[in-house]
């Protein structure tokens, strides 16, 4: 840790023509050179500073045997792709159950319409039916009475 | 007759139904590959070939016998001849496979449209190690993309012995993907013939888009190039020549029973020869148009690859050598990599291992085929490209919608027969059976949501269609042209449709097709025979890439399996039908 900001106490040192040095940090109070493991865990805590002194990242600012500390990525509570599915899983169930109870629903009706038919056939049948002012009805043989002027043919013609 | 059979509304429905069956996935990720295989632009002579000799008479059989017919595979077969109800249920049994395995290319389709809608695309980046300093190994061994196919998508174990427990989120989205399919399903064509609309013409929007954007992108001449530069000693390769006569009857889905199935829902005096040639057609140039939107997005992809493995080496070396940045550019690498050898030859001696040897033509002829080309490929396209979440959507909602087209086909190949026969129909409702066919299909189609589940889709992919289709569009030739007669079947499609049949059609069906299938048939069963043991590749999680391993016995007996279990339906068929025969005689003898 660096006791005193003072820029006097960084040494330059194997400047290329590159914009790459070596640098080294002393303590002048105790007159050495800060240990180099120091020097990099401190650089590792406040990077994000040097590289914006510089307007520089990660990628074009490199403390060889520094290793880059990457941000994690952004993990949100709910992962995104569960509630997309969740609204299409949704949407289809009730399409699904909707195709199925209009199925169901016309179903019936087909099954209502030819029983309907026959309720119409009987109520005609119960309506009396006046005809020149006679009502049917006693004309029907429902009653059966035989009419004895009818002879029935077996017995007019001789068997032979 | 108590109900007249649905129909379609329109004859437009019917040609809609057929090209979104037709237009699958293999359209985009098998032709491109062949394309590049077999010599580019010179490819597109025996792929056309095979097309007029092959492809539209086969198309033209099977819609003629299902519209002439109308009843699905099983009762159709058995009306041309009783002892041929084997060929149709042999039919049903391999849509049957299709669509167990199929509908889980749909369930990865979903699963990478949900997580498209994330900043920054979660395939485009790595996950970081355990304790921050870096990248996970696996990730970085291979690539991103790779690391998110094989590891959170399949989560993928090393073998097939090792099968695993289910995943569960590819369980959610195998479950979404029959919801789908059964939605679309449920009311017979009356559903299915409003759906088609959307699964035919929308995937032809998004590929108009992609091709704008993807000629439109750095580098996508490089790709068109290398694939339309003919490389004319490719046609006397024999290979190039099967592989087109197997893309043509495959990617036409002749034989699974399902355009007998569309088929059968037309009017009788409808013009299926006129919507043959037309399908057949759509659906080639639709190959084509699809290879070159692949193919430049592909050259896209290797000039950004190339580009960044140049950058890599500059970076390289102008870290090693201390050079000023910006001195190392792209056109003076070659004279400052001789000079740096030259000039420091111990320091350069150590750091030339590291130096790779960049080449666009290699990054070009990385071809793949398959899932690696859907999945992996094009996503690492994508997230090169800007907005790469719009385009990342439109391409896996291109990718659904034509695999639920194909998936529509392929349960109406099983769904024809079942509500036809009057035994199970008088049971249950329409809805019902889908439902039962798709509760069915969903829960072994589970199996291939395990570790392993993608080495039994590989397997599924491989065997379970190929070889029978072979033989029952064999039968199915035969059986019209000589069982039934083809005079005979003549004067049906006149009296139906009004149209004399051209010679044309005769010669193909009578001659050269059937002898084209027959000598694809010989080819695959001498390939698997010299072959030896089958092979399949699995991922190497270690090393970052796949291996090769031999299947252990009791996926070689499931193969044989897969096989035996549609083709023998043929055989045992006839035999069923002369037994019965025989014991109805037998009866009728003992009565007189």
């Amino acid at each position: 840790m660096l006791s005193a900001n003072r820029i006097s106490h960084v040494l330059l040192c194997n400047v290329t023509q590159r914009v790459s040095f070596w640098f080294v940090v002393t303590d002048p109070s105790r007159n050495h050179t800060l240990p180099a493991v120091e020097v990099q865990s401190a650089i590792r805590m406040i990077r994000n500073r040097i590289n914006n002194a510089f307007f520089l990242n990660d990628q074009t600012l490199e403390f060889l045997r520094i290793p880059a500390t990457l941000a994690p990525p952004t993990d949100p509570s709910v992962p995104v792709w569960i509630i997309i599915f969740g609204v299409m899983f949704c949407i289809i169930i009730v399409a699904t159950m909707l195709l199925i109870l209009s199925g169901i629903r016309q179903h019936r009706r087909k099954n209502k319409g030819p029983s309907e038919m026959e309720d119409t056939e009987d109520k005609w049948e119960n309506t009396v039916k006046i005809e020149n002012g006679i009502p049917c009805d006693p004309l029907d043989m429902k009653g059966g009475h035989v009419n004895d002027a009818f002879v029935t043919e077996d017995e007019r013609l001789t068997p032979l | 007759m108590d109900e007249a059979r649905p129909l379609w509304a329109t004859p437009l429905q019917f040609v809609f139904a057929c090209i979104s069956y037709a237009v699958g996935l293999g359209n985009v990720w098998r032709f491109p590959y062949l394309c590049q295989m077999y010599g580019g632009g010179s490819f597109l002579v025996p792929y056309l070939i095979m097309l007029t000799v092959e492809g539209m008479p086969l198309l033209y059989l099977e819609l003629a016998v299902g519209q002439r017919m109308r009843q699905g595979s099983i009762g159709a077969w058995r009306t041309i001849n009783p002892y041929l109800s084997g060929v149709g249920v042999a039919s049903v049994v391999v849509s049957f496979f299709l669509s167990m395995y199929y509908n889980v290319i749909n369930a990865w389709a979903f699963w990478y449209l949900f997580h498209s809608f994330q900043d920054p695309l979660p395939w485009s980046v790595c996950p970081l190690n355990g304790n921050r300093t870096g990248y996970d190994e696996e990730c970085e061994k291979a690539s991103s993309t790779q690391y998110f196919w094989y590891r959170k998508t399949l989560n993928i174990s090393p073998s097939i012995q090792e099968s695993g427990a289910v995943q569960w989120e590819p369980a959610l989205c195998l479950i979404l993907a029959w919801l789908l399919v059964y939605l679309c399903i449920l009311r017979g064509t009356e559903s299915t013939g409003k759906v088609v609309y959307f699964t035919a013409l929308l995937p032809y929007c998004v590929l108009i888009i992609y091709l704008v954007r993807g000629l439109t992108l750095h580098g996508a001449t490089n790709g068109l190039a290398y694939m339309f530069t003919p490389k004319m000693e490719q046609l006397a390769n024999p290979k190039a020549w099967i592989n087109a006569a197997t893309q043509i009857f495959f990617s036409l889905g002749l034989g699974f029973g399902s355009l007998i199935a569309f088929a059968s829902y037309n009017e009788p005096s409808n013009n299926c020869q006129k919507h043959a040639v037309i399908v057949s057609i759509i659906n080639s140039s639709t190959s084509i148009f699809a290879s070159v939107v692949t193919f430049s997005i592909y050259g896209f992809k290797a000039t950004f690859n190339y580009e960044s493995c140049l950058n890599k080496v500059i970076l390289l070396l102008t870290n090693s050598f201390d050079l000023e940045d910006g001195f190392l550019t792209v056109s003076n690498l070659e004279e400052v990599k001789s000079y740096l050898a030259s000039a420091y030859p111990s320091k350069y001696s150590e750091v030339f291992p590291q130096i790779k040897n960049c080449s666009l033509e290699s990054e070009l002829e990385t071809a793949v085929q398959g899932t690696g080309l859907a999945f992996i490929v094009y996503t690492e396209a994508i997230k090169n490209m800007e907005v790469s979440q719009l385009w990342s959507v439109l391409y896996f909602f291109m990718l659904l919608m034509l695999g639920i087209g194909s998936m529509l086909g392929n349960t109406a190949a099983i769904l024809t027969p079942l509500t036809d026969s009057k035994v199970i129909s008088s049971y249950l409702p329409k809805e019902a059976i889908s439902g039962l066919v798709c509760l069915v299909s969903c829960a072994i189609g589970l199996v291939f949501t395990v570790e392993a589940g993608n080495y039994w889709f590989d397997i599924f992919n491989d065997y379970a269609a190929t070889l029978p289709l072979l033989l029952i569009v064999l039968v199915e030739a035969a059986a019209v042209c000589y069982l039934y007669g083809l005079r005979r079947f003549e004067s049906d499609l006149k009296a139906m449709t009004g149209h004399a049949l051209n010679w044309y059609w005769k010669a193909m069906w009578g001659g050269v097709s059937p002898l084209l299938i027959i000598s694809l048939f010989v080819f695959y069963l001498s390939d698997y025979v010299i072959t030896g043991t089958l092979q399949y590749q699995a991922w190497d999680a270690s090393q970052g890439q796949l291996v090769t391993k031999d299947y252990p016995p009791y996926a070689l007996a499931i193969i044989g399996l897969l096989v035996a279990s549609s083709t023998m339906c043929i055989p045992l068929g006839a035999l069923g039908t002369f037994i019965v025969r025989h014991l109805k005689q037998g009866d009728t003898a003992s009565v007189a």
